[in-house]
């Protein structure tokens, strides 16, 4: 059993929604990003989602688009990602996905990132532009080294090839709340719901709904229908506003404290 | 090992060329590439949809265009007998016509009445804009600033002709930029828009499609050239950005085995990375490209030690971009065809001997087969022939040249 699998098992147990927050590698610095990783693990993160920056990426809105600029400015690689997964995981044991794109990874080499992530402690890869039609031999050698890959659906995704992605998956399927891009919305459609409907009508791997999920309110709506909710831009809008203060990483996790409960309460509430 | 000669180049039917091609999307774009994929074929079938394209070609392109015998520049060269397949001449210019003309026409069938294009030089964005006006529907250009600046002109004509022309200015803003922009684009509106792609490049059907678009090209060279000379030419070259105009004159010739087919990239102004788009040259430690995905496909892609996609450099900017479309790296690997570069002082020099020795002012991207030609041309008897795709016109860089030369 994979680490994220028992993190659902112990979601579903205590009947409480998941929490999944996303930040980028690098910004706006690596040491910045070990210290957020610890402080949103301990502000109620049950994963998080540490985003690789790619040039071209195309999957994602302006916020996410900056902090990927400022990363890669930094010169951030890979490597370093891996590096902070390793030192971060030294003092939490949330489970952390890779979220990038398939170049960065291709340039890497597929064994030596099988091997260096599950090293490091990372414990999925999501690699956005790379469906499962293309992810042979990828996801095989994932599996073999015990690092879950991780597949988005969208609303546009036909039955067909909801069977065929949910048969590839492990770990959980990432839902897309609506057509577009990573971005904060005010509202949830209700494409969302019946995204996941159709997904649980096929697999009985736990759903995250992500994309436009940006504050407290989403979240809960989302944990009527689905297993968690991630957060990405409304966070990293955050580290981006807050990006000069010296108590940047506490003023995130005050942030993170403003969306989701503590693991404790959620539990008692039942939400 | 050696190499089995290439008589067909034809991709699976998930678009791979080799290991070339592909798609390589964001989840949310499969479906309306598998239904794009779905009604190409149909189109592809349906002798209705291919002579109501070539009446439209025929009529509102100009086609067929003329092979001309460029009796000046033979003598300049020295050599073969040089021949210039007129895709200038086209209606906007260009052979990015053909393509649009063609998409609009799948559009249409689709019921798609968003249209949504990138373009680097502007000949693509002009080209779409131009069927869109002629079908009545929305146009949507997405252009580099950077690419803004260089091509003024083409700007001012998309916008005579109703397109809405988005600014972008993310990355080195130019061509690769303004595809990401198109793509997220796309991404957020699947359901009413189509996403007319000016090159042979981009996830699985477009490398397809448009070289299908762009067949045209070299099945009218290749019966031009044997009524002219009775025989094949023995080199055929082009310019290759993305490569639709490359792989349109190619591609009725690649069985053709005594034939050259030979490919020019932007040599930019210098061989390290960044400062050129010669995704084939300079070997992979000092610039050049190697195996990626880039932009929903798999080919040859400059990019960095860590598989980040640098800024590129051409003076033209329809060159200026950091891959190649699959199928030319296909029959780059299979050596069925040959990729060379031309600096951007070699791209000067035969726009200026072009225009001077035949009266014919051709497009910054076309000028980069000129010099390359005349040195070719030069090595061959004078009973050989060589085509030449002059595949856009110059106006709208003449500013730019003229900015050049006062400097």
């Amino acid at each position: 059993m994979s680490r994220i699998r028992d993190t659902f098992v112990e979601l579903k147990c205590s009947g409480r929604g998941g929490f999944i927050p996303f930040i980028t590698a690098g910004d706006p610095d690596l040491a910045t990003t070990e210290l957020l990783l610890v402080e949103l693990a301990t502000a109620g993160a049950d994963i998080i989602e540490l985003g690789v920056p790619f040039s071209d990426p195309v999957a994602d809105g302006e916020v996410i688009q900056r902090a990927s600029e400022r990363a890669l400015r930094n010169g951030v690689t890979l490597g370093d990602a891996l590096t902070c997964v390793a030192r971060a995981k030294q003092h939490i044991h949330v489970p952390i996905v890779l979220f990038s794109y398939f170049n960065p990874l291709l340039k890497f080499g597929e064994d030596r990132l099988a091997n260096e992530a599950k090293q490091a402690g990372v414990d999925a890869v999501l690699v956005t532009d790379l469906i499962p039609e293309e992810a042979q031999p990828w996801t095989e050698t994932l599996i073999q080294h015990e690092v879950d890959p991780i597949f988005l659906v969208a609303p546009t995704t036909s039955d067909k090839r909801l069977v065929h992605i949910t048969q590839q998956a492990r770990g959980f399927i990432y839902a897309i709340s609506r057509a577009g891009v990573t971005g904060a919305r005010d509202e949830m459609t209700h494409d969302a719901e019946t995204l996941v409907k159709r997904v649980r009508s096929v697999s009985d791997l736990p759903v995250a709904v992500g994309f436009g999920v940006s504050s407290a309110e989403q979240v809960r709506e989302v944990w009527r229908f689905a297993d968690a909710a991630v957060v990405g831009s409304a966070i990293v809008r955050e580290v981006e506003r807050l990006s000069a203060e010296a108590d940047l990483v506490n003023r995130v996790g005050q942030f993170a404290r403003s969306l989701v409960a503590p693991k404790s309460v959620r539990q008692a509430a039942g939400n | 090992m050696q190499k089995l000669p290439i008589t067909r180049s034809e991709p699976d039917e998930h678009g791979h060329w080799g290991k070339f091609g592909g798609r390589y999307v964001p989840e949310t774009l499969v479906a309306p590439l598998e239904a794009l994929t779905k009604e190409f074929s149909r189109a592809r079938n349906d002798s209705d949809f291919w002579r109501e394209l070539s009446q439209l070609l025929c009529d509102y392109c100009g086609r067929p265009t003329p092979l001309f015998h460029a009796q000046r520049l033979t003598a300049h060269a020295g050599g073969a007998q040089i021949y210039l397949k007129r895709e200038d001449v086209l209606h906007t210019g260009a052979h990015k016509i053909n393509n649009a003309m063609g998409q609009a026409l799948l559009a249409r069938r689709m019921g798609k009445r968003r249209i949504i294009a990138e373009t680097g030089a502007g000949q693509h964005g002009v080209a779409t804009a131009t069927v869109c006006a002629l079908f009545g529907m929305r146009c949507i250009i997405y252009m580099g600033a950077e690419d803004m600046r260089r091509q003024a002109l083409n700007v001012f004509r998309m916008r005579l002709l109703g397109a809405e022309v988005v600014t972008v200015h993310a990355g080195a803003r130019t061509l690769k930029d303004a595809i990401n922009e198109a793509l997220r684009d796309w991404v957020a509106h699947v359901h009413d828009t189509y996403y007319l792609l000016g090159s042979a490049l981009g996830p699985h059907p477009y490398p397809l499609m448009v070289r299908e678009f762009q067949r045209v090209i070299g099945r009218e060279a290749r019966e031009q050239i044997l009524s002219a000379t009775g025989k094949l030419p023995r080199v055929l070259i082009a310019c290759v950005g993305g490569g639709s105009n490359a792989i349109g004159l190619f591609h009725p010739f690649i069985s053709d085995e005594s034939v050259r087919l030979i490919g020019v990239e932007a040599g930019g102004h210098g061989k390290s990375l960044g400062q050129h788009a010669a995704r084939f040259h300079n070997g992979a430690a000092s610039g050049g490209g190697r195996v990626g995905v880039l932009q929903g496909t798999m080919s040859y892609i400059l990019q960095d030690e860590s598989g980040q996609i640098p800024t590129t450099h051409s003076i033209s900017a329809g060159l200026d971009y950091a891959a190649i479309g699959p199928e030319h790296a296909f029959l780059h690997d299979s050596g069925r065809a040959e990729y060379i570069y031309a600096s951007d002082a070699e791209a000067l020099e035969g726009f200026s001997v072009c225009a001077e020795l035949e009266g014919i002012i051709p497009a910054l991207e076309s000028s980069h087969a000129i010099m390359p030609a005349i040195r070719i041309a030069h090595e061959l008897p004078r009973h050989a022939a060589i085509v030449v795709n002059l595949s856009g016109r110059g106006d709208k860089d003449v500013q730019l040249v003229a900015e050049l030369q006062t400097q």
